[in-house]
């Protein structure tokens, strides 16, 4: 699937939630599931500050794939990380560098990444796209 | 005793002064428990600013017309009614700045200049918010003198025989806050004025979070600076106060050049104005002097007892609210104890806490609280902090414990 097949199936699965609750509940159990980084990439290198939580990302390559792994000490944006390594994780490298992530802006969840927020989401995904223009050059 | 200083006190009547808490966040009446961040405005202050602009507004302390004469004596009416508030002995000695930062500011880097020195030191102490850190970090720096730190204990209390060990005569000023921001901490001003005076060094004390919460007597602390917002006090953003002794005052060189602090200019040689204009450099905020001239008549309407006796019976209650909650961990457990609730809840973190808080239309702050040094003490990323002003009603406190629940429920 591409990134944007990925995106509207995700539109469409929030679109049943009836309320912000269920919404919630649903990052929630996203972001309690198992670790979606490997612990050893858990350092100071892959770790991007934000003021509120802390998020570490990792990217490699799957041939012309990039392959992300990310995590973080709050559920709430480890459940979001998780929604966006859905959509970005093993796509071409082009199409992650070129991505318009508005999926996140549609499933009501725009708030958290806000540069306000400082939750590390928005340099995450500033890092993601440069990983792809990075790796698609160096391909 | 709580009952014959709240006598008058009428929290639903003050609330309606309050234009923003009638309000809604998330599709929910809001609930705000943010007030050490900032507080709200009653409409008595933003009618005043108001007013100013549309009726009154001309630049200070320039023009010879009418206009302009009615702005200055406006804006040095707030003046009086700042140095009457803290009860400083000179209105002279009352500094408009931009709030508590730019005052620590102001100090800190005058001070640095012509007393620091390679071999001096500042003390200051581990519960600090980082703009009672940072100026003294760069006035350090700029003279080669260090920073020492009064250790704080696991209650979050100030470990008074480590400040009288590192009271030295090295230290050229101890900055110290009045009351934590993270905390609620309230520390003992008066001792530590009267060691710190008993070997000639002075103190700045960082009142921005006394100020909307008690009484403050400059002269009773004997603190040779005392620096608060306007806009933590139900006053305006962009003004507060540098309160300063005129010895000290005179003693340090001016902070910023412009028009105002002058007497005479030449290009050769500038000589500089009076207090407090030496200080005063540029166009001032005068709305905003205005606004805060409004926000602390509007303190002394309701009075500081009536405060005082409601806000810590709402402290009681939401610690004891909170208290229900299993795995709910108090940060910050001081005996005197401004109404600062900052906790975590075991396995939670704090931003989750919070972002479900916000649907719920409840308004706590979380993070580190621009206290990071004090956090990596505890070993803990943040906290939540829901802080307390007189406006706040127990159903903010239902509401908040409430939330916390259905949170804690949620996320565990």
């Amino acid at each position: 699937m591409s990134i944007n097949e990925i995106q509207d199936e995700i539109i469409d699965e929030f679109s049943l939630f009836s309320d912000w609750m269920e919404k919630y509940e649903y990052i929630i159990d996203l972001g309690k599931q198992l670790p979606l980084i490997d612990e050893k990439y858990k350092d100071e290198e892959h770790l991007i500050k934000g003021c509120q939580s802390r998020v570490w990302l990792h990217a490699g390559l799957d041939g012309d794939k990039v392959v992300f792994t990310a995590d973080s000490d709050a559920v709430i944006t480890k459940g979001i990380i998780a929604l966006l390594i859905r959509v970005l994780s093993n796509q071409p490298a082009e199409e992650v560098a070129k991505s318009d992530l508005y999926f996140i802006g549609r499933i009501g969840l725009k708030e958290h990444l806000s540069p306000t927020r400082s939750n590390g989401l928005v340099s995450m995904v500033k890092q993601m796209k440069m990983y792809g223009l990075a790796l698609h050059a160096k391909n | 005793m709580a009952v014959i200083a709240k006598k008058g006190f009428d929290v639903e009547k003050l609330r309606s002064d309050f234009p923003l808490l009638q309000t809604m966040m998330n599709g929910k009446p809001i609930a705000f428990l943010d007030s050490a961040a900032s507080s709200q405005k009653p409409t008595r202050v933003i009618e005043a600013m108001d007013t100013y602009y549309r009726e009154k507004h001309a630049n200070v302390h320039r023009g010879v017309y009418q206009l302009s004469q009615e702005a200055t004596t406006a804006y040095e009416n707030a003046r009086e009614l700042a140095r009457a508030f803290i009860n400083a002995p000179s209105a002279h000695e009352v500094i408009f700045v931009r709030g508590c930062t730019e005052g620590i500011n102001l100090v800190a880097a005058t001070f640095g200049r012509r007393f620091l020195d390679a071999g001096s030191e500042v003390l200051i102490s581990a519960m600090e918010h980082h703009s009672n850190i940072v100026p003294w970090q760069m006035a350090c720096e700029d003279k080669g003198a260090k920073l020492k730190v009064i250790p704080v204990n696991e209650k979050g209390e100030l470990v008074m025989e480590e400040f009288e060990r590192l009271l030295s005569d090295k230290v050229k000023i101890v900055a110290i806050t009045h009351v934590s921001n993270t905390l609620g901490t309230i520390n003992p001003i008066e001792e530590i004025v009267e060691k710190a005076h008993d070997r000639g060094i002075p103190v700045l004390v960082d009142g921005a979070q006394a100020i909307p919460h008690m009484q403050v007597d400059v002269q009773a602390l004997g603190a040779d600076f005392y620096a608060f917002s306007g806009h933590k006090m139900f006053g305006p953003t962009g003004i507060g106060v540098l309160y300063g002794k005129e010895e000290w005052l005179n003693a340090l060189p001016p902070y910023q050049g412009g028009g105002e602090m002058i007497e005479t200019v030449t290009f050769e040689k500038t000589t500089y104005n009076e207090l407090p204009h030496k200080f005063e450099a540029g166009t001032p905020d005068i709305a905003g002097a205005i606004g805060l001239g409004a926000a602390i008549e509007y303190i002394q309407s309701i009075g500081y007892d009536a405060i005082h006796a409601h806000e810590a019976e709402l402290l009681d209650y939401a610690t004891q609210g909170l208290q229900q909650v299993e795995g709910i961990r108090f940060i910050g457990t001081a005996r005197e104890k401004a109404s600062v609730v900052s906790f975590l809840a075991d396995g939670i973190h704090p931003y989750d806490l919070g972002t479900i808080l916000d649907k719920l239309g409840i308004a706590v702050r979380t993070g580190h609280h621009c206290t990071q040094p004090l956090m990596d003490q505890f070993c803990i990323p943040g906290t939540v902090r829901a802080s307390l002003a007189f406006y706040n009603n127990k159903n903010d406190i239902d509401r908040l414990v409430d939330g916390v629940k259905r949170a804690v429920a949620m996320l565990r």
